[in-house]
């Protein structure tokens, strides 16, 4: 058993950021000798060979699919096949909205060891171990794979730093067997703005999740927002019940807010999938009444306190100012 | 006609807890145990699919789990579930989502239904797979993160649409029999009536041993699972700066982190 697979995300002819990084976990569980060889699935794989010729990389292999994007079937009998034939030591994949598609039944099949939402990794005397969250991220869980030969792990995204510099890999072309596809992707659909808000050009953003309490609240905090000059954002729960359009979640699955500069979160407590989406901001102040929230673990500034009161005060600061 | 929804009993923890002696897990005596919260979507979602439809159709709760599961059990009749079915045998304890899943597809096998709902992922342990792996021991078609759903009785496929990064959706048709794991917000849970869940504590709840499905042992628990428990540990996390004093004092500091950031950005 030898070799670290890296399989490379792509959607809609763009390679998913996250792919790279797999690039740089796989770095530390080389053995000597042990070649790191990058996945590319889908329908032209050869364009995303330059973006994938970056420095630990020895090889990338390359396997014509049918269908272009991502598809359960296709992933599993592709992947499926390649594992068997190459017997690798790990495979490393995205912890993402595909991988949750198919990780886990490659496990299955292929009687590969198995963990997700990983953030580190490491070899100790020889045995691979994971480090993932648990219990909503309030502990680490260390996890090994007792007896299993390969072990397939879906790292979290933003844990690992993609590789800057370029490198010169071997290419290898995969040839996958025929698959019968039992699902049909029939188009994508772009999130409608239900307002004219443009959540991933905003430097400043105000969000605010369940600690609000009801949805009669969510007019103070838009007029707060307002008399601060910050953009209106949410967590999923309020976007959720409808207490403001979908557009206005920020997060993994909501909007990127990827020009951030200075975020403030009231109320919102920090799912993984949250915070992984805000993991860039550069500040971050968490204002909230329970000091356990996982928030107050990435923010730089924290309040413990009453939302209501604090955004009072702060409304009071601003009071002066022309909106 | 029959819909199938796989629920947790997950743990959240209290405000103080400890590790087991062991250092594997947290001492049960600090957990708050509840039904997962993605559970309650998909429950509902089936739920929703029986009421509008024209012709019969059961939806069964399936947990594995101890006899302290029947409370979320005992919640998902409240909720509208027909029958509810409980998985246990001590050899489970230990299992990860792969032993859990061969467990639920065994069930699925005895149960025949039409679908097999399952949640994204828990509150608690996160891992987004079993659904997924269920599917892979039963060799059925399957989607995960579905935040939308068509499906009419007696359809030989299902419509929906799965929730992408970034605020992309993607609309898919799947053949039926399938797995689909459902995501928040798909719809919204209802609340049990008072009546309801009187009417549920009355109703009995099937205790299916490993034995009725053919499973041993060696199925389960840490032989059967893919991972194993090595060691559980509170991280040294960084912590944000505190600022301290009454609201009007965090209030005026955070004025001047707002006014210091308009400067700069000005």
């Amino acid at each position: 058993m030898s070799g670290i697979l890296v399989i490379a995300e792509q959607r809609r002819g763009e390679l998913r950021p996250q792919s790279l990084e797999l690039v740089s976990a796989a770095q530390p569980l080389r053995r000597p000798g042990e070649v790191v060889s990058v996945v590319v699935l889908g329908k032209a794989p050869d364009r995303h060979v330059s973006a994938l010729s970056v420095a630990g990389v020895d090889e990338i292999i390359t396997v014509e699919a049918a269908i272009a994007e991502f598809d359960p079937d296709t992933f599993e009998t592709a992947l499926g096949a390649l594992i068997a034939q190459r017997r690798p030591d790990v495979v490393l994949v995205p912890h993402s909205v595909d991988s949750f598609g198919y990780a886990a039944a490659l496990a299955v099949k292929l009687r590969l060891g198995f963990a997700t939402d990983v953030f580190d990794i490491r070899r100790i005397d020889g045995e691979l171990v994971a480090t993932r969250g648990g219990y909503g991220q309030k502990v680490s869980v260390e996890v090994d794979f007792p007896g299993r030969s390969t072990v397939l792990l879906a790292l979290r995204g933003n844990s690992f730093k993609a590789p800057e510099q370029s490198g010169a890999p071997r290419i290898t072309v995969f040839e996958a067997p025929p698959v019968a596809a039992r699902s049909y992707l029939r188009e994508f659909i772009e999130l409608p703005a239900a307002d004219d808000v443009d959540m991933t050009g905003a430097e400043f953003i105000l969000t605010i999740g369940r600690g609000i309490g009801e949805e009669a609240n969510v007019a103070q905090f838009r007029e707060l927002a307002d008399a601060i000059g910050a953009t209106l954002g949410c967590s999923r729960p309020i976007a959720d019940a409808g207490w403001l359009p979908k557009s206005r979640q920020v997060g993994q699955s909501g909007k990127t807010a990827s020009a951030c500069k200075l975020y403030i979160a009231m109320g919102v407590s920090g799912a993984i999938q949250h915070l992984a989406g805000m993991k860039h901001v550069s500040t971050i102040v968490a204002v909230n009444s329970d000091a356990g929230a996982s928030i107050f673990g990435v923010a730089k500034y924290g309040i413990v306190g009453d939302i209501f009161e604090v955004a009072a005060e702060l409304r009071r600061q601003f009071a002066g100012d022309a909106a | 006609m029959k819909i199938l929804v796989a629920v947790k009993q997950v743990a959240a923890l209290d405000e103080d807890f400890e590790i087991r002696d062991d250092g594997r897990d947290v001492d049960p005596d600090f957990l708050i145990r509840d039904l997962n919260e993605w559970d309650d979507f998909s429950l509902e979602e089936a739920v929703k699919i029986k009421e509008a439809s024209a012709e019969p159709i059961d939806v069964v709760a399936v947990s594995v789990g101890p006899e302290e599961a029947d409370e979320i059990l005992r919640k998902c009749l409240a909720k509208g579930a027909d029958r509810a079915v409980r998985i246990w045998d001590d050899a489970i304890e230990g299992s990860d989502p792969i032993a859990v899943a061969r467990v639920l597809a065994a069930v699925v096998k005895r149960e025949a239904p039409d679908l097999l709902f399952a949640g994204v992922q828990s509150s608690d342990q996160s891992f987004a797979s079993t659904g997924i792996a269920t599917a892979a021991f039963l060799d059925w078609p399957h989607a995960a993160v579905v935040s939308q759903l068509t499906f009419t009785p007696g359809a030989a496929t299902a419509v929906f649409r799965r929730e992408l990064e970034g605020g992309l959706l993607q609309e898919v048709e799947i053949q039926c029999p399938a797995v689909l794991t459902i995501q928040l917000g798909i719809n919204t849970p209802r609340y049990a009536s008072l009546r309801s869940i009187k009417q549920a504590a009355a109703k009995p709840i099937e205790v299916v041993a490993l034995s009725d499905l053919g499973l041993g042992a060696a199925d389960v628990g840490e032989g059967g699972s893919a991972s194993r428990v090595r060691r559980m540990f509170v991280p040294d996390k960084g912590h944000a700066q505190l600022i301290e004093g009454g609201a009007a004092a965090q209030a005026a500091r955070l004025a001047a982190i707002i006014r210091e950031f308009k400067g700069d950005s000005a």
